[in-house]
């Protein structure tokens, strides 16, 4: 109670803008700090009232199938509300890699077997600000990620708007498994959110997101072919990224409340980076609530990329370029997800104490296809002639909530 | 330059503060409290699902070239 009761403290204006900027500068130089420091002014000028999130206990078991790898595991997010303006959360998630991609049938790479994700955050209410912050930490065997997240969320205008800002900053550790192979990697995000409410049926959002990467950007046995003299007609060499990467997406999606008790979801988003990849994506989705408790979700995902500047299937000699990519996730592509859920919401349970909360049973079906990577697992082919690769992929996800 | 840049964004930032912290005491919502019983379900929270939806973007994220602007900017029906 004596830490609900300090973080409960109104402190005065002065002093919550110098903490701020001060976190801010620590953590991400001046940039950031004005970026923060503003979001703040900007939002906390009219404070009323909102809301933290609720007080809940997340589960879920998340299962990734495709032909040949399964990674599957269970993840948990409690959050635990400290007062009336601060809430805590906790999250721990695994992911167990079993089988093997193409990409490690073709070189007889490793990979790791094993992922553990850890985060914690605060929330802290003042007036209609919530600001947060947030530490992630995720380890494997050959990469270990840390993360910090500040966020700033406003609302204005009567409620009707809502204005975030935010800021991240994570440092990568890239080694290779039986190797003293290390590399850093550090990433810098700049959020910029805007949640509309038009009418009262309809939300609009508007994201932008800056993303600026520098170090070792490639994956780390990852490796590319270009035509040899050998009997297949090719050989391997490792990747070789730009040490720098910047890139920017937007998105814009609504949700539209029916005549009827429904919902459509609409969802477009554009994305470009200094490695000339440009990326579209579209996705619907319809809520239908069935009976009084059950609801049911179907949802069409559609999202093409161009290739990387440095990006080829084969290249025509070794070293042919100073950057090299074979990565298919740098490739021109194109997959669809059809989706489905349902979920069955209940009230009160164990005397009270949950008050309420929703079991969830979602399917995903992913389909990806490629246009310019092919297939090195099929043989009799003259290198460079192998048909195209493609593959899907099963997404199951049971999601279980507990508000208390 | 980066002074500059930096001086810029800041007077941005201060500047887009003012304006509305000088304009939005004028506007009324135009939607009423008493109408926000449909932006008040579920069906339209965007975050519905947690960290189920978290899970989908990391796993698109490891599968596709872009990244960013996956949506959890919050806000909402302004129910409360």
């Amino acid at each position: 109670m004596q830490l609900a009761s300090f973080f409960s403290l109104q402190l005065p204006a002065k002093a919550r803008f110098f903490l701020l900027f001060s976190v801010s500068y620590l953590i991400g130089g001046w940039v950031t700090s004005v970026w923060m420091t503003g979001s703040w002014i900007t939002g906390s000028w009219h404070s009323v009232a909102a809301v933290l999130p609720e007080q809940s206990i997340d589960l879920l078991y998340h299962r990734y199938d495709q032909d040949g790898q399964l990674i599957d595991g269970p993840a948990i997010l409690i959050r635990k509300n400290l007062g009336n303006t601060v809430s805590v959360s906790g999250e721990y998630l695994v992911d167990t890699v079993s089988g093997a991609s193409i990409d490690v049938i073709a070189t007889a790479s490793e990979y790791t077997e094993e992922r553990t994700e850890t985060s914690v955050g605060i929330d802290y209410l003042v007036g209609k600000s919530i600001l947060s912050f947030a530490y992630v930490n995720s380890t494997e065997n050959d990469f270990d990620a840390e993360s910090i997240h500040l966020n700033v969320s406003q609302d204005l205008f009567g409620d009707l708007t809502t204005l975030t800002m935010g800021y991240s900053q994570a440092w990568d550790t890239i080694g290779r498994v039986n190797d003293d192979f290390e590399e850093e990697a550090d990433r810098r995000h700049f959020r910029l959110g805007l949640s509309q409410v038009i009418t009262k049926n309809m939300l609009v959002n508007l994201d932008v997101e800056t993303i600026t990467d520098e170090g070792f950007l490639n994956n780390a046995y990852r490796q590319v072919r270009f035509v040899s003299d050998s009997a297949r007609g090719y050989d391997y060499q490792f990747e070789r990224y730009p040490h720098t990467r910047t890139s920017n997406a937007f998105s814009l999606r609504s949700l539209y409340y029916l005549p009827y008790r429904a919902s459509i979801k609409g969802e477009y988003r554009f994305f470009s980076d200094t490695w000339g990849i440009q990326a579209n994506q579209f996705e619907i989705a319809y809520l239908h609530p069935l009976f009084e408790h059950w609801l049911m979700e179907f949802r069409y995902r559609h999202y093409s990329q161009s290739k990387a500047d440095f990006y080829q299937d084969l290249f025509p000699f070794e070293n042919a370029q100073n950057f090299l990519a074979r990565d298919k996730e740098l490739s021109t592509y194109k997959n669809q997800t059809f989706g489905f859920g349902i979920g069955y919401e209940f009230n009160s349970l164990l005397d009270g104490y949950i008050e309420k909360g929703s079991v969830n049973l979602l399917l995903d079906y992913i389909d990806f296809t490629y246009d310019d990577f092919r297939d090195v697992t099929r043989e009799g082919f003259v290198a460079g002639q192998e048909p195209l690769y493609s593959f899907d992929a099963w997404v199951t996800r049971l999601f279980v909530r507990f508000e208390y | 330059m980066m002074i500059k840049t930096n001086v810029l964004l800041m007077k941005c930032v201060l500047l887009g503060s003012l304006l509305l912290s000088g304009g939005c005491a004028e506007i009324k919502p135009w939607v009423k409290p008493y109408e926000r019983d449909s932006l008040a379900d579920p069906i339209m929270n965007f975050g519905r699902l947690g960290i189920a939806n978290s899970y989908m973007h990391h796993m698109y994220q490891s599968r596709e070239g872009a990244r960013g602007a996956e949506g959890g900017s919050g806000g909402g029906c302004g129910c409360n």
